[in-house]
């Protein structure tokens, strides 16, 4: 029987099938952060149960925590410290993994997982946190869970599912130039909308899929969830195998190789069915930007932002109106040029080496422009370690950006990192929501190219314009 | 231990589509959880919508109006609690008082997160919550509805019963208040006995004891 890719793993893992949908899957990794803190824990506390199988579970420092040079438990934010502290404490009266602030394994957990082999294909993986789709680009089931769900994974290693649907998105084509991952997934969810995910396990795939590297498909992942899926997937391939040979908590040596002929088993089967199929013309795809409070309100740079009076209905009206009101743009404006306060790069889908070297490239020579504010902000100790290696960090700090340590940051505006009432910022992170990154501030998402473009330009910019 | 089983209580209509998890509770209160725990939130609810600058309450939001004072019921539009997976977003709607959310559809974390807290989320089609919200707005006075989870009938504040769909173990779940680790571990030898099976075939995915 020709089955997908997320048919394959869901099966491998079912401890028992609960009928009408659900089952008691195995876990094979967890992944705490701070803000989930010593709470988790509780229940095994009340228990007085040991942790069945600690080694199977992480944990670090990302959400809550400052990213300003020489940080330490104290965050900007009350509660933080005891979030981190908790954490600590609890991580090692369990026995489990923890990559503590200061050690340069911390980082974003979505960052850190698959670069520390922590995340392999065929795993399922969960972490309290929406955007543990990323790690679905190895090939994975991942996904994120409540507090509630997260005590029954630590205290069992198990956790109920009700079983999604299965949606592939084809990407057909390959993109032009000067377009990236974050366009490629801006523009499926600006073509199928916010919603179009619910109850979905999504497999992107197609030729401009696999012509990426690790880190992009992790990118393509991570905002699976800003179309409502709670899982999203790329199948593991030789590129995958590549990237994960040698990395830290990854298989080694005899193990490694029979972990890769499983893998190669993984793949979607010629055939398998999808409850939903959708094809999408990568070629048509130009650098992509949002306009207002949710990821699907996107459009290509050379576009502009649509006008309410030509709304099919009085809904579509009313939510066009209420958008465009909080972003402070006018109906049917072209987006290019529109100017920008602070520019943002970093969080779990951008923040990457591949990214940091893409927006170097951008920024190489050339200085913010006069009253921006700009952050980098890497994704993880390793990642800060080997831009600075490659001299990545020069280039970001001579073109006048903060060069930060590690975490959410601008993301979740905790840690006491947030802008200002009213600026408007462009942004390499995944959710345009209103008040995300401080009260009023309005936010564009696009690519960490697009940011270093829009951050020298002092104005939203077509980077094709800039690229060498 | 909680539950839920029928709910009689004043409906209060929030008909936005795509109300994200972090306009339900803003990030900047989820690091309390670390010394506070799960309670607390209520009065963090929809904080930059219900709130101005000088954090006075903006007498025009809904939840805010005289006439929602009390509401325990929230009608929503589609997609209602999309965004992060923040559980802090149902402890704060039980918090202040709201055990059932209705709308077309659900962010599935939040659906999940919602059940695990007592706090029902009914999906119904589009036209029918627009019907229920345009009662609640008319303005006769009665804003009360009843959501029965026994029957799985909601009575409109008109007075007409609709049904709707829940899964039965979800339902099971509310109605009895099930202690989900506790049943897990009744399970505790099949799962010993699935993971011997699944170390041999797939040993590459373990990782050596620690400690």
């Amino acid at each position: 029987m020709a089955l997908s890719l997320f048919e394959k793993i869901w099966r491998e893992h079912v401890i028992r099938d609960l009928g009408n949908g659900y089952a008691l899957l195995h876990i094979d990794r967890n992944v705490n952060h701070d803000l989930v803190g010593s709470l988790v824990f509780e229940p095994l506390d009340k228990l007085k149960r040991r942790m069945p199988f600690p080694e199977l579970n992480f944990a670090t420092m990302d959400h809550g925590i400052d990213t300003d040079p020489g940080r330490g438990d104290e965050t900007k934010i009350p509660g933080g410290k005891d979030g981190v502290q908790g954490l600590r404490r609890k991580s090692k009266e369990y026995g489990v993994h923890l990559f503590d602030l200061g050690d340069v394994r911390q980082g974003i957990v979505h960052v850190i997982t698959p670069e520390l082999g922590i995340a392999l294909p065929g795993l399922t993986l969960v972490c309290g946190d929406s955007h543990t789709t990323t790690v679905g680009g190895m090939g994975a089931l991942c996904w994120g869970a409540g507090v509630t769900e997260i005590e029954h994974v630590l205290a069992t290693q198990t956790l109920l599912v009700e079983k999604p649907k299965a949606l592939r998105i084809l990407f057909e084509g390959r993109v032009a130039k000067g377009v990236t991952p974050k366009d490629m997934i801006l523009y499926a969810i600006g073509q199928l909308g916010a919603k179009a995910g619910n109850g979905y396990c999504v497999e992107f795939a197609g030729e401009a899929i696999r012509a990426l590297p690790v880190e992009g498909r992790l990118t393509v992942c991570n905002m699976a969830i800003e179309m409502a899926a709670r899982f999203g997937m790329v199948a593991a391939d030789d590129t995958t195998f590549e990237y994960i040979a040698g990395r830290p908590f990854a298989p080694k040596g005899a193990l490694f190789d029979q972990g890769v002929r499983y893998w190669r088993t993984l793949p979607s089967d010629p055939g398998a069915a999808f409850d939903r199929e959708v094809t999408l013309d990568a070629g048509k795809i130009e650098p992509q930007i949002t306009w207002g409070t949710s990821p699907q309100d996107v459009i290509g740079v050379s576009g502009r932002v649509p006008d309410p009076a030509k709304a099919p209905n009085a809904e579509q009206r009313g939510y066009l109106e209420r958008a465009l009101k909080y972003a402070g743009l006018a109906p049917g404006a072209p987006i290019d040029g529109t100017p920008i306060d602070v520019a943002f790069i970093g969080s779990c889908t951008n923040s990457r080496l591949s990214d940091l070297r893409r927006a170097a490239q951008i920024l190489k020579g050339r200085k913010v422009a006069k009253g921006v504010t700009a952050w980098c902000v890497p994704g993880s100790g390793q990642v800060k370690r080997d831009a600075e290696a490659e001299g990545i960090d020069r280039v970001f700090r001579d073109a006048g950006f903060e060069w930060r340590e590690p975490g959410c940051s601008m993301c979740v505006a905790l840690g006491g990192d947030k802008f200002g009432p009213g600026q408007r910022s462009i942004s390499s992170t995944n959710r345009n929501f209103e008040n995300r990154q401080g009260v009023g501030v309005r936010t564009h998402l696009a690519s960490p190219e697009m940011v270093a473009a829009a951050a020298v330009t002092g104005r939203i910019t077509d980077v094709r314009k800039l690229a060498v | 231990m909680d539950n839920f089983d029928v709910l009689t209580g004043k409906a209060a209509p929030l008909m936005r589509a795509n109300i994200d998890t972090d306009a339900i509770l803003p990030s900047r209160y989820l690091t309390r959880s670390s010394s506070q725990g799960k309670a607390g939130f209520g009065q963090f609810l929809f904080a930059d919508w219900r709130f101005d600058d000088a954090g006075k309450p903006r007498p025009d939001f809904v939840l805010n109006r005289p006439e929602y004072k009390g509401a325990q019921i929230l009608l929503a539009g589609e997609n209602m609690g999309c965004g992060s997976s923040r559980e802090h977003a149902p402890w704060a709607l039980k918090g202040f008082g709201i055990r059932c959310v209705i709308a077309p559809s659900f962010g599935e974390i939040f659906f999940n997160n919602c059940f695990k807290n007592f706090v029902l989320p009914i999906a119904l089609d589009a036209a029918t919550v627009g019907k229920l919200a345009a009662q609640v707005e008319a303005g006769t006075g009665n804003r009360t509805m009843t959501v029965d989870l026994r029957q799985k009938t909601i009575t409109a504040p008109d007075g007409s019963a609709i049904g709707f769909t829940i899964d039965e173990q979800r339902r099971q779940a509310l109605l009895k208040g099930l202690d989900p680790i506790g049943e897990t571990l009744l399970m505790w030898d099949e799962i010993t006995a699935w993971r011997t099976k699944d170390q041999a075939k797939r040993p590459w995915a373990y990782l050596p004891k620690s400690g």
